[in-house]
């Protein structure tokens, strides 16, 4: 220890750049993020707003986009609470016990994130459509599930399938087993447990993912476009109504409605924010 | 009996039959077997594949679609681990919007996406009317898919790579500036390689998504067959031409390369998690 008074390179300097390279680097991403993600962005409102608040207006008040409206926050409100049960039952599942095949399992939940939109889609034509599994007995009895409103129901359950699951579980499993076991031995029902002690644990992470699966939900292009027969006003959710208008030239109107869906992501955006800072979530991503 | 099926049973805390028997049910009626369809379907019907799936309109829009999926995923990577360095290196004002604004790709739905990058760069648009002039085309033209690409898969780079980096000791720059390295050969032999498996996982996420993309590329991409065309709408375009065959075997191809991505995908996380821990 002969040499310890030898000043060794500053510290800070050894591990960071000079400030001119700081300066570029930052300059490098900000730019990159501000024509590849902010411009999109602003392009959308801009658009919609180009011919005034009237026209802008006007093209939301247009009865089917009231009815594209309606019917993506119907589908929302079926497939979210079903994910957000699922996702429930499978963390608990894999979080408080042992069994063989739980990583398989965890996979397996994570698929649907790998399978492209379009082919979510076709697979329930496959399955439901004139000439799939079921296609014979659903005409018989006179039931009608692609090309209608329970077929986009379906592709949207399975495209936000394992929103919730995915932030449950290394929630859960990191909260462990002991809160449970603690209730249980002091009585606790079942349903006591999870309830006041499970619940309580897993909220904000609970809510995290339902905040993710509803945007997506609402969003769906790919999968929901192959189930639906596009009928204006029957089976068109907002972002089918911003394709057909688009493809209409209808600019104004089509953006209109993109602005709904663009604010329904700024609001995501927000909230998902304030949950990570605040209660230390990170987001499994997609 | 399996010893891990006693223990489950031996455990105070209830429900796992139900919990269980739950989620292998919905995950078996809503994934499992309508997947399996797409299987099923193409081995009843195999001459589709060489029909319809390996014809020469569908091999231009393989190539369309994993190419331009890898060439967005590298800009990604480049762009993504200068982002995610910025982010958990450096001080800036607004970082923290900045931050949450990586993640609008994943939040914007990609209709919106779409339509608002095609106004962009079409020739008229905010970025087209200066490339117009230099004769650069990128709207309807398969540089439309790499840019669309783009914007979906950066936010996949971004956040594997941030975590890792941030975990990152500072000692081991520490001891390689002290060995007398520079700056960028510290970065080059000390930090990329430890980051590397993070970078190749955000890499990865970002390939497959591109691969299966639809909404946000079919405004901006021409959809001429045999040039702009991708995978996906390929499926759409056979469907519209009720060739469920052929739609089917296109699917299945795309399913392979999916799950063969999802396995390659799972054991780059587990080297990181290896690298992270170790």
């Amino acid at each position: 220890m002969i040499e310890e008074a030898k000043p060794v390179p500053h510290s800070a300097d050894a591990t960071s750049e000079p400030a001119w390279a700081r300066r570029l680097l930052i300059g490098a991403a900000l730019g990159f993020l501000l024509i590849f993600l902010a411009l999109p962005l602003l392009a959308v409102f801009s658009e919609a707003f180009r011919r005034g608040a009237a026209a802008f207006a006007e093209a939301l008040a247009e009865p089917d986009a009231r009815a594209a409206m309606r019917l993506t926050l119907m589908v929302a409100a079926i497939s979210v609470p079903l994910n957000c049960v699922f996702g429930v039952a499978a963390a608990w599942a894999i979080t408080k016990f042992d069994f063989r095949g739980k990583g398989l399992l965890v996979t397996l939940i994570d698929l649907p994130f790998s399978v492209s939109p379009v082919v979510a889609g076709l697979i329930y034509i496959l399955i439901f459509g004139a000439n799939g599994w079921f296609g014979p007995f659903l005409r018989d009895h006179g039931i009608q599930i692609v090309f209608a409103v329970p077929g986009i129901v379906l592709a949207t359950v399975f495209v936000t399938f394992p929103f919730v699951a995915r932030e449950l579980i290394p929630l859960m499993a990191e909260q462990g087993r002991d809160d449970e076991e603690a209730a249980r031995s002091l009585g606790a029902s079942g349903f006591s447990t999870f309830f006041r002690v499970t619940l309580p644990n897993i909220r904000w992470g609970l809510l995290y993912g339902v905040l993710l699966c509803n945007a997506r939900a609402m969003g769906e292009f790919g999968a929901v476009s192959v189930v639906s027969g596009h009928i204006r006003g029957e089976t068109n959710t907002l972002p089918l109504h911003v394709e057909i208008l688009y493809n209409e030239y209808n600019f104004v109107a089509a953006f209109a409605t993109a602005s709904l869906l663009a604010g329904l992501a700024l609001v995501t955006l927000v909230l998902k924010s304030v949950l990570e800072w605040r209660y230390d979530l990170r987001g499994q991503g997609h | 009996m399996p010893a891990a099926m006693r223990s489950a049973r031996r455990s105070v805390i209830p429900g796992f039959g139900l919990s269980l028997g739950f989620t292998i049910l919905y995950l078996s009626l809503i994934v499992l077997i309508p997947l399996s369809a797409v299987f099923v379907r193409t081995l009843a019907e195999p001459s589709a594949i060489v029909e319809t799936a390996l014809a020469p309109r569908a091999l231009a829009a393989y190539r369309l679609s994993f190419g331009a999926s890898a060439l967005a995923a590298a800009v990604n990577a480049v762009f993504g681990l200068l982002i995610a360095w910025v982010l958990v290196r450096y001080d800036f004002p607004l970082k923290r919007i900045v931050s949450a604004m990586v993640d609008l790709p994943f939040a914007l739905p990609t209709a919106v996406a779409g339509i608002a990058l095609t106004a962009l760069y079409s020739s008229n648009g905010w970025i087209g009317q200066f490339l117009a002039p230099l004769g650069l085309k990128l709207a309807y033209t398969p540089a439309g898919v790499v840019i669309a690409l783009v914007f979906i898969g950066l936010p996949f780079v971004v956040r594997s790579v941030e975590p890792v980096l941030a975990d990152l000791g500072r000692d081991v720059e520490e001891a390689s500036a002290s060995l007398g390295a520079s700056r960028v050969t510290t970065f080059r032999r000390v930090v990329l390689p430890a980051i590397a498996p993070a970078l190749l996982t955000g890499f990865a996420l970002a390939f497959a998504r591109g691969i299966g993309e639809y909404g946000s590329v079919i405004f901006i991409a021409g959809n001429m067959p045999y040039e702009s065309e991708i995978a996906p709408l390929l499926i759409i375009t056979q469907l519209e031409q009720y060739d469920y065959a052929g739609a089917t075997a296109i699917a299945c191809v795309m399913l392979v390369a999916s799950f063969a991505m999802l396995l390659a995908i799972n054991l780059l996380q587990i080297a990181t998690r290896k690298r992270m821990q170790g």
